[in-house]
């Protein structure tokens, strides 16, 4: 028993110790909406590059920024670019945040399938979040109220939808904040009267998608830059990269990399 | 002899120290939540915190009014109240006075089984099947909202309070029980006029406590209460509760922004109402002992 244990602690060693000798590491912190693909280009890539260990974590946009500035990642996820603000701050801790664009994202927004209504302004949308419109047939639906349905107000889904739909109006009180893409869409899914917005990865058959100014949310019109609610996905570095973060980021942007992207359900770039 | 005299020290020690760890906890925890806290205090008065009505933390410039989150923490857990009063209580009534042996020996251990259950599959059970099923039955436009809230947390503070309030009746000596059959009175008549009373302080114990777990709940409340940071004006208007705010918004909050400051502020206020909670079940509990003469 002793000698197994022995034997067992000297493997936990060595192991530890290989892999400090070895193994280059990288840390990506941030946006929940870019973490699915950096879990998935992470794992590819490290089956790819023996060597490099890359640790995902999550958060916000704004945690994964403010861990980039503090030093305690070499890569920080953003769903929004950065703000003025956290770059002064950056600016003051002698780190230039810079961006990489890896993907792109629509905003869909979603109704229940039971909802007669097909499309929305980008005007109606903001005068419904904004409380201005709060019943179905002041838009040509059945009578009933709006139940407004967002995200919580420190996603970056939200800073998006907020910045390209409502032009920064307060969301109305009274809004479901729901605190995670999933969470809007199955509430949108049970309720007949609900209006959400969700990442294009999050849609499915439970929830219609309408069209905004005309254009269906799709991969195509997202790339056309014709869909009105479409966001560039960020990875911010400090400064430009080098080494293994170099590579990280090169890998992403590679056909393989926009492959897998598009794989799990974002707007790869072309 | 004298090992055996250094040994009794050291375990008197390492025993000390495991008794007194939960004091460093509660101190450590205290102290991480008003030092983070207390910065929000320079964006904005504590009067309106609390006061404000307005939970905008994110926006330029950013307003923290935990009105609408605090009142929705109370409409929660008033109406999780409603349900879990009777039902604990009654049912603790029903184990320990009532049912027999095999009754007991059923129904104890399945209401401890009740407590066991994650908050999580409550949480689930509260939005898959409770939330479409009030939607349907008050013609509601969505079924997220308070009394879906205040359903589930009943039922998941049932437990607490029947097995405290059972305890509480079971202190009740038997003698007060002998002397109220021998006096004439009936069954119900010694439950009413003689058991209840002598057990009235366990009882309330067991219903603050039962208060202060509705009011702490985190997961149930944030996947079914609706989430709007609004001031509710029935049970039928989704809420936020404070809980919920701090569960939802941390993860996303970077760490040392007013927002974050903000949440633990939450913080700050939710530990010192739980606290004023448990410090009032102590003094009704010791109430209680002395009443029976069980105080030393």
């Amino acid at each position: 028993m002793n000698k197994f244990l022995k034997i067992l602690l000297i493997g936990f060693l060595s192991l530890a110790c290989s892999s400090l000798v070895y193994a280059e590491r990288i840390v990506l912190e941030g946006s929940t909406t870019v973490l699915p693909i950096a879990q998935k280009i992470a794992e590819v890539f490290m089956q790819r590059n023996k060597n490099a260990e890359v640790i995902v974590r999550g958060g916000g946009s704004g945690v994964g920024i403010a861990s980039l500035i503090d030093g305690n990642c070499d890569i920080a996820n953003s769903s929004r670019s950065i703000k003025d603000t956290e770059i002064q701050k950056a600016m003051s801790r002698k780190v230039e945040p810079k961006a990489h664009v890896i993907a792109m994202d629509g905003i869909a927004v979603v109704v229940h399938p039971s909802n007669p209504i097909k499309g929305l302004s980008k005007k109606q949308i903001k005068d419904i979040y904004t409380g201005k419109i709060s019943d179905w047939s002041l838009l040509g639906g059945e009578k009933g109220k709006i139940v407004v349905i967002s995200r919580d107000t420190a996603s970056g889904t939200y800073e998006a939808f907020n910045e390209l739909a409502l032009s920064k109006a307060k969301v109305r009180r009274d809004a479901l904040m729901q605190a995670s893409n999933q969470a809007v869409a199955s509430t949108v899914a049970k309720t007949p009267q609900a209006i959400g917005y969700v990442g294009l990865a999050y849609l499915s058959d439970s929830v219609k998608a309408i069209e905004v100014e005309g254009v269906p949310p799709k991969k195509e019109t997202v790339l056309a830059n014709k869909y009105p609610i479409s966001r560039p996905l960020f990875m911010y570095t400090n400064g430009t990269p080098r080494g293994l973060v170099k590579e990280f980021i090169d890998f992403i942007k590679s056909p393989v990399g926009q492959k897998l992207v598009e794989e799990i359900g974002y707007v790869g770039l072309k | 002899m004298i090992v055996g005299l250094i040994k009794e020290k050291v375990y008197c020690w390492l025993f000390r120290i495991l008794a007194f760890s939960s004091l460093f906890f509660l101190t450590g925890i205290a102290t991480v939540i008003f030092i983070e806290g207390i910065p929000v205090f320079k964006e904005v008065s504590w009067l309106n915190f609390i006061f404000g009505k307005e939970w905008y933390p994110t926006y330029e410039p950013p307003e923290f009014g935990i009105l609408p989150l605090i009142l929705g923490s109370f409409w929660v857990t008033i109406g999780a109240l409603f349900i879990c009063v009777p039902l604990g209580i009654g049912s603790a009534l029903y184990i320990n006075e009532l049912a027999n042996p095999l009754q007991r020996a059923i129904l104890k251990p399945l209401v401890e089984i009740l407590a066991g259950i994650p908050s999580v599959v409550y949480g689930f059970f509260g939005m898959v099947i409770l939330s479409p099923f009030l939607q349907r039955f008050f013609k509601l436009p969505v079924g997220l909202c308070a009394l879906n809230a205040s359903i589930i947390l009943g039922i998941m503070a049932t437990p607490f309070i029947c097995s405290i309030a059972e305890d509480a009746l079971s202190f009740v000596p038997r003698s007060f029980r002998e002397a109220s059959f021998s006096l004439g009175a009936n069954r119900w008549q010694t439950l009413t006029k003689v058991v209840i009373p002598s057990a009235g302080s366990g009882l309330s114990t067991a219903v603050i406590l039962g208060m202060s777990r509705a009011i702490g709940e985190t997961m149930t409340v944030l996947m079914v209460a609706g989430g709007a940071a609004v001031i509710p004006k029935s049970f039928f208007d989704p809420v936020r509760p404070m809980t919920a705010t701090i569960a939802a918004e941390m993860g996303e909050a970077p760490m040392g922004s007013a927002h974050y400051h903000s949440l633990f502020a939450i913080a700050i206020f939710l530990f010192l109402i739980t606290f004023v909670f448990n410090i009032l079940a102590e003094i009704v509990s010791k109430r209680f002992r002395i009443k029976l003469g069980l105080a030393g």
